[in-house]
């Protein structure tokens, strides 16, 4: 593609929005410090000067209005994008999303869609304590009906928002806040990243490590490090997690043998052992070593850096978890 | 009538308030102090002027915005300092930080990252203290984008069906992050220049009042009345103190919303300032009185951050008790 430059990550995202929003009338943005501000993490920053306070909407603090109004927009002709700043929060709307957004096509016999994306940032790593360092990202795969995207570079965010945005169901987009900095190649243009299509960061044979998001960087660290000590590994990231791309991950298995999924969600019923169970169920013969996990203990996240930094995973806890496979 | 002590500590409470949050504004910019946040400086006479009526076993809910209301109800600058750093001596043993200082022992029930959460948790405080009887009072702070949360809204109704003991204080410094709170409801005032929630109240059959929340002694007037009417077992009651933020909405907020005309504008209201020159004119305090009580209050901030610099940092085991009461997690 022509015209790449090396952009961030919030830039990407921002330049989505705009191409879209210039693209198709129906598309609105929606949530708290949206317009005037640019969004907390300045992923609509311009958009309001650009496209006006009808299609960019600062609302109150009422997610259940604004989350649920996104969500009858949608049922209504619209495709509403509404942010609301932190996954932590969802607790406050979450009827609107599990119960209303994720159930009324199935349960309305498929005659309806409701092409709603609704994003937030997810993830530790910056103090920011129990309320506002989570990634709860399996809690919304659980759900179904729920769409779940979780890019982790600037390409994949620009790539996969698009494709949000035009998708006809209701998506869940998840943004890590230590990636909004990270820069790296993005096309000019407008394109599309099909969902359910992995993404291999690096080639390796001996291991293969599944991660997504901020612990994608996290992973490829690890196996650079890996590397030097003879151990090649193979990263994976899936880029969604509804839907997901389990031939990619088997393929990658049943050549390496041994698995890694490393995830920075709660330990406890998340994502890492979901993946960790289809494999077992599809790959078992193929295993040389149990599969490991690396992902957040469950308890709340802590304030304190020193405590922070012992519960969440990072790329040596995933050499630890590699070479323990490996032995 | 106020008695002099009374009124000085008053003024020590919000002069105490305001050396720890210009102080945290340095050691926030110096990178001393990680993660978010929300400074309560020119907010101080809403927090002393309520909780100034509180005795123990009262209790109160709190923001994210709320080490103005732990100073206000005595919970130790010290330990809070230390919370901010993340050290083992902090008020939450490092584990909550800015958002998160919670204090019991003096009917402090926590900051809280969730705005508007503090109404349903308030709303069972009061419960209780029904319940028990002895007339505790519940106070609940808010901000005025806090009064648009679905939460709020249900436990103002709770509260007045339940006729429960509670005093709402909506802390109107006229903005949620960006968004004007004139612009986040469509209701005329009744006392004050501004769009006013006060009149949300009245439908939901509470009693309220549009107060000015520079001025120390006219929010203290005002809860006065609230609180009383709690104590006497005749409900909830609803303060909209109209009061202003001077830092960003967080450390290292650009502000891109406001000008430095308006911020200027609402410093000329100071409410240290405006208290000062009511206890000099009335002849409560001299000039040295008032100096002293400002020095010690240096002192007394000097000394915490001397103390959090100090105290050492959690084990890292420590992440993963306090889950449950037992050790499982
Ligand atoms: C449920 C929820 N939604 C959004 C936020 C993000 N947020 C934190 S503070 C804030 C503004 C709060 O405004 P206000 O209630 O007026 O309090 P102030 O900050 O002005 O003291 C917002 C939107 C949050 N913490 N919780
Ligand atoms: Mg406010």
């Amino acid at each position: 593609m022509s015209g790449v430059r090396e952009i961030t990550f919030v830039e990407a995202l921002n330049e989505a929005l705009l191409q879209e929003m210039e693209r198709d009338p129906t598309v609105i943005v929606m949530g708290e410090d949206v317009g005037v501000y640019g969004g907390i993490f300045g992923v609509t920053k311009g958009l309001l000067d650009r496209f006006g306070p009808d299609r960019v909407v600062d609302t109150p603090i009422s997610e259940t209005a604004f989350i649920g109004a996104g969500v009858g927009a949608a049922a209504a002709g619209l495709r509403p994008v509404v942010e609301l700043m932190f996954v932590d929060f969802f607790g406050v709307c979450m009827d609107q999303i599990y119960n209303q957004a994720a159930k009324m096509r199935y349960m309305f016999g498929g005659k309806i869609k409701i092409p709603l994306t609704v994003r937030t940032t997810i993830g530790g790593g910056v103090s920011a304590a129990a309320q506002h360092s989570q990634v709860l990202y399996s809690i919304f795969a659980h759900v179904p009906g729920l769409k779940v995207i979780v890019p982790s570079t600037p390409y994949d965010a620009k790539g996969l928002l698009i494709s949000a945005i035009r998708d006809d169901n209701p998506k869940m987009f998840f943004e890590h806040k230590l990636l909004y900095g990270v820069k790296g190649p993005v096309p000019k243009e407008p394109y599309t990243i099909p969902f359910g299509t992995a993404d291999v960061k690096v080639e390796g044979s001996d291991v293969t490590v599944v991660a997504v998001a901020y612990m994608v960087h996290e992973a490829v660290k690890a196996a650079n490090e890996l590397k030097m000590n003879g151990i090649s590994v193979e990263v994976i990231d899936p880029r969604t997690i509804v839907p997901f791309d389990k031939d990619a991950v088997f393929k990658s298995v049943k050549k390496t043998g041994r698995l890694v999924v490393v995830d920075e969600d709660y330990e406890r019923c998340g994502f890492a052992s979901w993946v960790a169970a289809l494999v077992a169920d599809e790959c078992f013969a193929y295993l040389d070593a149990p599969i490991k996990r690396v992902t957040t203990p469950t308890v709340p996240i802590p304030f304190s850096p020193v405590l922070e930094k012992e519960i969440l995973p990072n790329a040596e806890k995933i050499i630890k978890a590699v070479k323990e496979v490996v032995k | 009538m106020l008695t002099q002590d009374k009124l000085l500590d008053m003024y020590y409470r919000m002069v105490l308030i305001r050396a720890f949050e210009d102080r945290v504004h340095e050691l926030f910019t110096q990178g001393k102090i990680p993660g978010f946040v929300h400074l309560y400086a020119g907010e101080e006479a809403v927090a002393v002027g309520v909780i100034s009526h509180l005795r123990r076993g009262d209790y109160i809910t709190s923001t994210h915005r709320g080490h103005g209301h732990c100073i206000a109800m005595g919970v130790d600058v010290k330990g809070m300092m230390a919370e901010l750093y993340g050290k083992k001596t902090g008020t939450c043993r490092g584990k909550g930080g800015s958002m998160h200082i919670a204090d019991f022992e003096v009917g402090m029930l926590g900051a809280n990252g969730i705005v508007g959460a503090g109404g349903p948790l308030a709303v069972g405080a009061a419960l209780a203290a029904k319940y028990k009887g002895g007339g505790g009072v519940v106070v609940c702070f808010a901000g005025d984008g806090a009064q648009n949360q679905g939460a709020v809204l249900e436990s103002l109704n709770a509260a007045a069906i339940w006729k429960l003991p509670i005093v709402f204080v909506v802390e109107d410094n006229q903005y949620a992050i960006s968004l004007r709170s004139l612009s986040s409801t469509k209701l005329q005032p009744r006392v004050s220049t501004a769009r006013s929630v006060a009149e949300r109240a009245v439908a939901f059959g509470i009693p309220s009042v549009t107060v000015d929340g520079m001025d120390v002694l006219a929010v203290y007037e005002a809860a006065k009345a609230a609180v009383e009417r709690g104590r006497a077992g005749e409900g909830p009651s609803l303060l909209d103190c109209k009061t202003y933020r001077y830092y960003g909405h967080f450390e290292g907020d650009p502000m891109v919303y406001r000008s430095v005309e308006e911020i200027d504008e609402w410093r000329k209201k100071d409410p240290i300032k405006l208290f000062e020159e009511k206890l000099l004119k009335s002849g409560i305090a001299t000039q040295a009185i008032l100096s002293d009580l400002r020095r010690k209050a240096a002192l007394e901030v000097d000394e915490a951050v001397k103390f959090a610099e100090g105290s050492p940092y959690p084990e890292p085991s420590e992440a993963y008790t306090d889950v449950f009461t037992d050790p499982y997690y």
